[in-house]
């Protein structure tokens, strides 16, 4: 029994698998627009942007590579999941670096 | 199974127009930044998601893995840029 056959032989368990996972990356993909659309600065949203987008994206990007089958779109897909979770925080930090070292303020419960 | 992924690319669509609201509107510039990185990541995302409704995947993830990179590359002059500027607005 090959890999394909084996993948196709299991397409029954992996799909609703898969469409449960791609929902649950739907919904953190949600809570984090929420999040830039609500907190109140940079160093506030830049929580939303990295860390509850890129736990959205691994869901989604999961369910779609578990919906391929084992096969090579698989390892491409989780390849570009790999790529997203080193360069996503790296963009944020410099960002937010950038950010303090211009001198901008904290928000603080007293300018709310 | 087809219209499941096109409910997901419109979901995703209507999350991007958020974050262009983060865009247009934010206070400071780097609210823009950080805006432009969170489509970026949603335009990778919704490359793999329709990818996978034509059934071209192993095309679809190239393009995609490109994208990631040349927004690594701008994003990171971009701050570089802000960062020697030394303005908060």
């Amino acid at each position: 029994m090959s890999l394909s056959e084996l993948s196709e032989a299991a397409r029954w368990v992996t799909t609703p698998m898969s469409i449960g996972l791609i929902l649950v990356g739907l919904f953190f993909l949600f809570v984090a627009a929420i999040g830039v659309l609500r907190f109140p600065d940079v160093y506030t949203r830049s929580h939303a942007v990295s860390l509850t987008d890129s736990l959205g994206a691994f869901f989604l990007l999961v369910g779609l590579a578990l919906y391929e089958g084992f096969s090579t779109n698989m390892v491409k897909i989780l390849a570009v999941l790999v790529l997203l979770y080193l360069l996503n925080p790296v963009i944020t930090h410099a960002t937010v670096r950038a950010a303090y070292r211009s001198g901008l303020q904290p928000w603080s419960k007293d300018d709310a | 199974m087809n219209s499941f992924f096109l409910f997901v690319l419109m979901t995703i669509t209507l999350l991007i127009a958020v974050y262009l609201y983060r865009v247009l509107r934010g206070p400071t510039v780097f609210d823009r930044v950080l805006g432009l990185n969170g489509i970026s990541t949603k335009a990778i995302i919704l490359l793999v998601v329709m990818g996978t409704v034509y059934g071209r995947v192993d095309m679809f993830v190239d393009i995609s893995t490109g994208y990631a990179l040349l927004n690594l590359v701008g994003s990171l002059a971009i701050a570089k840029y802000l960062e020697e500027r030394g303005e908060v607005l």
